[in-house]
């Protein structure tokens, strides 16, 4: 329930409300709050329109801040601020959505993909027919590619078979 | 509530006093390891390789294979 007068409140509060036409336009050219790590300082406070309750703790505020109880410096805080530093900073488990629908997708393309290759494509060039890549395979042995450490390393002269 | 002021100078230099000595440190670990596991080995490969190569017999290996086009093998 928390959650959700809250989500209330951050709609109340997001737009500044120009009836041209009962359209709900936010007006960049006004100041807006942000609720960033890096600005502390929001250019105007979360909660524009106050009840009579509110007004009169702002009355309050005007005083002796020693006069307040610790509800009221909360209220008052919550009244500037939307979220504190420990919750803007808390994350949330969207990157598991995230990530379990890129992993959907990919496999889904996986799928398609397969399909493709079974029945789009056709067949390979000769050159990379089993019978060419044979022939291939030996011409290169024979020529002592790579003797030191790469292809024909492998090879076993001698023997004439793989090492 | 009377916190302790923070530091508000230097902060640039306390970071590089404290990582530049380990980032120097550790270019230098990798770029040893790297001679040491990589260069050295394959620069040792190939002296022995080309310790007991014998250029004329292989030579005449690959031409009995019938790879060349300007000297064929024995039999054509």
């Amino acid at each position: 329930v928390r959650v959700f007068l809250k989500k209330q409140k951050v709609l109340k509060s997001f737009f500044t409300l120009r009836t041209a036409g009962s359209v709900n336009v936010l007006d960049c050219s006004l100041p807006q709050y942000n609720c960033r790590l890096d600005t502390p300082l929001p250019d105007v406070p979360f909660v524009r329109e106050l009840t009579n309750q509110q007004r009169a703790l702002k009355e309050k505020e005007k005083g002796d801040w020693r006069s307040l109880t610790k509800e009221e410096k909360l209220a008052l805080y919550r009244l500037t601020h939307q979220f504190s530093y420990a919750e803007m900073r808390q994350g949330s488990s969207e990157w598991k959505t995230v990530l379990g629908g890129v992993f959907i997708m990919l496999g889904f393309s996986g799928l398609l993909l397969w399909w493709q290759r079974v029945y789009v494509y056709g067949p390979v060039p000769r050159t990379l027919t089993p019978d060419w890549t044979e022939k291939q395979t030996q011409r290169m042995i024979d020529m002592r590619v790579n003797p030191v450490h790469g292809f024909s390393a492998h090879w076993d002269y001698d023997r004439k078979q793989w090492k | 509530m009377s916190l302790a002021k923070p530091a508000m100078r230097g902060l640039l230099g306390k970071r590089l006093r404290f990582h530049l000595p380990i980032a120097f440190t550790l270019s230098l670990v990798a770029a040893a390891a790297f001679k040491f596991t990589v260069t050295e080995p394959r620069k040792q490969a190939y002296a022995d390789f080309y310790k007991q190569y014998d250029a004329v017999k292989e030579f005449n290996a690959m031409k009995e294979a019938g790879i060349f086009e300007s000297v064929r093998p024995s039999g054509e």
